[in-house]
Parts: C-alpha cells; sequence; structure tokens
C-alpha cells in the first residue's frame, strides 16, 4: 500500500518515473557499495587532503592532535624540502632506482615468460613455478637473504661471478655505487606476478598471425617485435603502470639493509625512507606531510602521463580504448 | 588402425635419414631451450641455495678455508674408541689415499689407514696443512634452534596467523559485497565509481599513513592491532576487481530464477553466486593472506615498541643487519619467515596463477 503512495507521489509529470523495482535496486546497491564508499572516504580521500592540511602546519607526533598544539607556517615546510639535508639526494637515490628498476622490470620478467611460454622448453610447468617461487618470500626474509647472497666475499653471487673469470666483482652492499642496483635485482627476483601476466598474454596471441608471418618469410626476431610486443602491449602496459607506481613508494629492503643512514654513504636512504624517519622516527608530521605529497604528486603525475602516452601506444585487439 | 596406416604410408616413401633429421633437429633444440632455462633457473635459485645452505650449517664453516659451499662437516674414522679427521692424502706415484690424521705435527703426522686399521698409526712425511680436508654432508639445526631462542617464534608466528586470518575473513566479506554490488546493480554513477574505485590502486600509502595514524592514536588503537585489521572490513581495490571479474562471468539466469522465487539480494549472493565463485574467492583468500604475512611497513608503524603483538615480518627485521655476525642464524629466520607462505603456494598454485591473470590481463 505505502509503496503504491509513494511511488504516486514520486512521479511529478515532469520527471520520469522511478519504479519500485528501480528504487529497491539503489537501495540494495548502494547497501553492498557501502563499505568501500565508507572506507574510501575514511581511509583514503579523507586523509589524503589531511595530510595536504598538515604539510602547512608545523604539527609533531609528540602532542595529541588539537588546535594550539600546531601552528601554521605557510610554504615553509614546502621551502625545508629544498634546504633539508637528505630530501634532496634521497629524491637522487629513489629516481635513479626507478630509472634503472622500470625498464629491468619490464624486459626482465618478459624475457622469461617467452622462455617458459617455449613449447620447446621441457617441464615448462615446474619452470614457471620455481620461476614464481621468490615471489612468495616475504620482503623481509627476501633482504636477509640478499644480504647475504650478495655479500662481497663470502656470497654465492660474487662465488659465481668469479668462478666464471670476473676478478673483481662489485661489492654490492658496501658500494655506494652497487648497493642501489642490487636492490634493483631484489625487487626483479620477486616479480613473478608479472611474468605470469606476459606468459598468459603471450598464451592469448592468435598462432594464424605466427602462421601468416612465417608465410611471409618473417624470422623470430621481427616476429616477436612486429606481433607478440604489440599484441601483449596492454599487458605490458598494465605491468609498467604498477612498476612505476612501487618503484616510487619503495623503501623497506633498502631501510633494514642500509638502516636510517641508507648505509653505505646514504646510497640506501630513499626518499620514503626519509618521510618514514622524518614523520615516525622526529616526529615532524608536518614536514613529513610535504614528502608525502611529493611521493602522492609524482606517482600521479607519472601514472597520467602514462595513461595519456599508453592510449595512443597501446594496442587493443577488439578496438576498445579500456 | 588409423595409426597403422599412416606409419606404413610414411615409411617407406622417404629415406631413413631424412625421416630422422627434423627429429634429431627437434631433439636438439628442446635440450638447447631447456639447457638455456637450466641455467637462468640456477641464477634465479641461488639466493635460495644460499640461504638454506647457510641456514643448515655452522658460522664457522663459512670461515674455514676449503670448505664446501653445502652443509657439511669434515668426515673422521673411528680408531679405538677415538674419531680422528680424514684427509686426501698426496701419494707418491700422484695420486691421494684416504687418512685419518691421529697426530699433527709440522712436517709429518702420525695417520692411521682406515682400510687396514691393523697396521696400527704409523708415521709419514708431509705437511698436513696442505691436505684436503675430507667433508660429508651434514645439515645441523643449531642455527634454528638459536633462531628461536632469540626471537619468541611461536608467538611471532601466531600473531601473524591472526592478523593474516582475520584480516583475510574481513577483505573476503567486504570485496564479495562490493563486487556483487558492482555487477548486479543497475545503480546511478556506477561506472564513475568504479573508476575511482580502480584508481585508488595508484595511492601512495605513505600519502595517508600520516592522518591515519593521528586518527587512530585519537582512538587510543595504536599498539593494538585494530589499525591493521579494520580497514580490511571496508574493502580494496585489487580484490574488489578480482572478484568482480569473476561474478560478471556467472551466467545471471539463475539468480534470476532465485529473484522470481522471491530471493533476496543477500540471499541471492550467498546461496547462488558464492558457491559459483570459489575459483575468486580461493585466489583472494590466498593473495590477501600473503600481502597481510609481507606486510613490514604498517605493523612497524601502529606496533612500534609492543613487541608482544609483533608479527613475523616485523619481529626478524632485527636479523637483516645482524647478518655479518650470525650469517646461520639469519638465513635460518628467513627460512622460517617463508615456510608457510612457500608451503600455501606450492598447494594452491593454479588458483594463484589464475588469480593473477585475472587481474592483470582482464583490465
Amino acid at each position: 500500500m505505502s509503496v503504491v503512495t509513494r511511488t504516486n507521489l514520486a512521479s511529478a509529470p515532469s520527471r520520469p518515473r522511478i519504479s519500485a523495482h528501480t528504487r529497491r535496486q539503489w537501495t540494495w546497491g548502494f547497501l553492498f557499495l557501502l563499505p568501500w564508499i565508507i572506507g574510501f572516504f575514511a581511509f583514503q580521500l579523507l586523509p589524503i587532503l589531511f595530510t595536504f592540511f598538515l604539510s602547512f602546519t608545523d604539527y609533531t607526533g609528540a602532542a595529541e592532535f588539537k588546535l594550539g598544539n600546531f601552528n601554521f607556517v605557510g610554504l615553509q615546510n614546502y621551502k625545508s624540502l629544498f634546504v633539508e639535508l637528505d630530501a634532496l639526494p634521497s629524491m637522487g637515490v629513489t629516481l635513479k632506482f626507478a630509472l634503472i628498476g622500470i625498464p629491468l622490470g619490464l624486459v626482465v620478467p618478459l624475457m622469461l615468460a617467452v622462455l617458459v611460454n617455449s613449447r620447446r622448453l621441457l617441464f615448462s610447468n615446474l619452470f614457471r613455478t620455481l620461476f614464481y617461487l621468490p615471489s612468495v618470500i616475504p620482503v623481509v626474509a627476501g633482504a636477509i637473504i640478499f644480504n647475504g647472497v650478495m655479500n662481497a666475499q663470502s656470497g654465492w653471487l660474487n662465488l659465481l661471478l668469479k668462478a666464471i673469470g670476473i676478478a673483481e666483482p662489485p661489492r654490492w652492499f658496501t658500494d655506494p655505487t652497487w648497493a642501489g642496483f642490487a636492490l634493483n635485482l631484489l625487487v626483479v627476483w620477486g616479480l613473478g606476478n608479472s611474468m605470469i601476466i606476459l606468459l598468459a598474454g603471450l598464451q592469448g596471441v592468435p598462432t594464424e598471425l605466427y602462421e601468416a608471418a612465417t608465410v611471409d618469410g618473417a624470422g623470430p626476431i621481427t616476429k616477436f617485435f612486429y606481433i607478440t610486443v604489440p599484441m601483449i602491449s596492454p599487458v605490458i602496459f598494465y605491468n609498467l603502470t604498477i612498476g612505476v607506481i612501487l618503484a616510487f613508494q619503495f623503501f623497506v629492503p633498502a631501510l633494514l639493509i642500509g638502516t636510517f643512514n641508507g648505509n653505505p654513504q646514504g646510497s640506501l636512504l630513499f626518499f620514503p625512507t626519509v618521510f618514514y624517519r622524518e614523520g615516525f622516527v622526529y616526529s615532524k608530521m608536518g614536514y613529513a606531510s610535504v614528502l608525502a605529497m611529493v611521493i602522492f604528486v609524482v606517482t600521479m603525475a607519472a601514472t597520467g602521463l602514462l595513461f595519456f602516452f599508453g592510449q595512443r601506444l597501446v594496442y587493443y585487439a577488439s578496438g576498445e580504448t579500456s | 588402425m588409423t595409426t597403422i596406416t599412416s606409419v606404413s604410408v610414411a615409411s617407406p616413401t622417404r629415406p631413413l635419414q631424412r625421416r630422422l633429421l627434423p627429429i634429431v633437429r627437434e631433439a636438439l633444440a628442446r635440450l638447447g631451450v631447456t639447457g638455456f632455462g637450466l641455467l637462468v633457473l640456477g641464477v634465479f635459485l641461488l639466493p635460495l641455495g644460499y640461504v638454506l645452505s647457510t641456514a643448515f650449517k655452522l658460522d664457522s664453516q663459512m670461515t674455514t678455508i676449503g670448505a664446501p659451499l653445502w652443509p657439511a662437516e669434515q668426515a673422521t674414522y673411528n680408531y679405538e674408541g677415538e674419531e680422528y679427521p680424514l684427509y686426501n692424502v698426496p701419494t707418491q706415484d700422484g695420486g691421494t689415499r684416504r687418512l685419518a690424521i691421529v697426530n699433527p705435527y709440522r712436517e709429518t703426522s702420525d695417520v692411521v689407514d682406515p682400510e687396514h686399521p691393523e697396521q696400527g698409526v704409523f708415521n709419514i712425511e708431509g705437511r698436513w696443512r696442505t691436505w684436503e680436508a675430507i667433508y660429508r654432508f651434514s645439515p645441523k639445526l643449531k642455527n634454528f634452534t638459536d633462531a628461536w631462542e632469540q626471537v619468541n617464534f611461536p608467538r611471532l608466528f601466531r600473531n601473524s596467523l591472526l592478523l593474516a586470518g582475520i584480516s583475510t575473513i574481513g577483505t573476503l566479506i567486504a570485496c564479495i559485497l562490493v563486487a556483487y554490488g558492482f555487477t548486479r546493480f543497475q545503480l546511478p554513477g556506477k561506472n564513475l565509481l568504479f573508476v575511482i574505485l580502480i584508481s585508488t590502486i595508484v595511492l601512495p600509502p605513505q600519502a595517508t599513513i600520516i592522518p591515519l595514524y593521528i586518527l587512530f592514536s585519537k582512538l587510543g588503537w595504536t599498539q593494538t592491532w585494530l589499525p591493521l585489521l579494520v580497514p580490511a572490513f571496508f574493502a580494496n581495490a585489487y580484490d574488489v576487481f578480482l572478484i568482480r571479474q569473476y561474478f560478471m562471468s556467472i551466467p545471471r539466469e539463475l539468480d534470476e530464477a532465485a529473484m522470481l522465487d522471491g530471493a533476496n539480494p543477500l540471499r541471492i549472493l550467498t546461496s547462488v553466486i558464492i558457491p559459483q565463485a570459489t575459483p575468486a574467492i580461493t585466489a583472494v583468500t590466498i593473495f590477501h593472506f600473503f600481502f597481510v604475512w609481507n606486510q613490514y611497513f604498517e605493523p612497524l608503524v601502529y606496533l612500534l615498541g609492543k613487541e608482544k603483538l609483533y608479527p613475523v615480518s616485523v619481529g626478524i627485521g632485527q636479523f637483516v643487519t645482524t647478518f655479518s655476525t650470525y650469517p646461520g642464524r639469519s638465513a635460518a629466520t628467513a627460512v622460517l619467515a617463508m615456510l608457510l607462505p612457500a608451503v600455501m603456494f606450492f598447494l594452491a598454485q593454479r588458483q594463484f596463477m589464475q588469480g593473477i591473470v585475472i587481474t592483470g590481463v582482464e583490465k
């Protein structure tokens, strides 16, 4: 009864009728979405706005957060970014890590995927499993393992390098030139996800394309660059995006191995390490908020650029662009 | 029947050599590719070999010159109730013989021949330090017991299991509800909401953690598990996306039939949709469990100083820097920390790989 009356009220002459069914759909639908909507506001949107707000204050975590315990300092924290000792060099460390890590993270998993996709590889399932295995190892365990295996004297990597004739292999975590790259290798070691996604992409390329190319006399390298790469470009693009996002957030193994000093000689002092140290060890939350904003803006800008250019470069078989 | 005809047709027309050539070439290609694969795999598994070997051997073995890379101890020979170390001693004809040293001196040594113990102890020429020690495989558990005593591993495991378990339950409930909302209901602005959801994947955790820390400390939740558990009950983009992709592939006929029977949407979800979505739900369960198990930054921030509540990841963090002092113990903790994820992975590989493919390819 009540439903009928309400529908009648709602159906004002100018507006389209919203049926009881639709209304029920909306109620239920939004009810189901509610957990995420609340979570989005409470744990993501409002905190980001709040970080932005904090970046203009001198709030320290030492006192409870309330008016009177902090002052507005305008752009002071943003100026500190260029004055404080560690901020700019650590930006360089993170940038170098990203510039090496992102291409490495595209190429190595792709080569592994091509390898395990080869029909000439015997026991390819076993290979796939074992190549993936490092990805399930917890990041702290990974840091312990790499700290050991890349030890300049006793580590197996240098023993191997010496065995194949490299007399003086890099001293990895004790050499500022190589320490960052050692962490790049640690990350590449755990990129099983990318490999699996690329593998699925490779398996989705229609075999007729290769057959047609063979008829036209194309060799394996031509086929790879003119058929495989364009056909799996959406997957490459996805991996690239995730890789860029994670590169700018990376710091945990560096913190574990290089401590807060980024040993050796600041070469492992990543930008997010400085953020963590300033915010939670030195409790300079206002200044740390600036560092957080930098990470946020750089990530957003990078993904924005990627999507802007990606839409042109990525080939979508179905002709859609999303 | 058919095989016989095809063979009899193929065999007499071509000479044996020409028939074999492509087979040999294919076999060689397979061997080549597999060999190359093994080489790459060897490099990939080098760190794992290293950590396992280091965990099972005594630290003293690492500094002993001439000791093998695998866990080993010097082989000994029991002569009249005493153990004596075995060496490969060079002989005059250029070969070697196995001898146990009873009394080592500088230029000569008293030795006994294990193959002829009846000869008794005799003295031979040569510096024993130049002789090659004989080792036998001997894994040691000392590092594990040391590590187990140094940090309270049972407590760390219990904490990690509880954290990961509760958080996974929360994530499953929330993400299933949200994914259901995104797949089965016509809602105004649904596409926009979905774009917002997906774009939160980009969000760096650093951008939100200071305000969240302030919020949780105002609530008195810091140094408890609540900041780590409660957000899990509000869904996350990755897992919603994965479950949604799967829900979309489930035909609507069944839930429409249930709707005609008068079932409400919640009922349809629990009795029609969820039973058909086990692969996606398994994948999310594994992923999220691993995610929490690996988490380091958030538990460190929220639990700092409250050691009783530390999960494995934070609890063993100290072992990274003590590596140079106690390599074996550090390696043993790493092995302990990765044991459970590795076993789970081997047991549930298929669901694992499927889940990765859903999130990655179908975007």
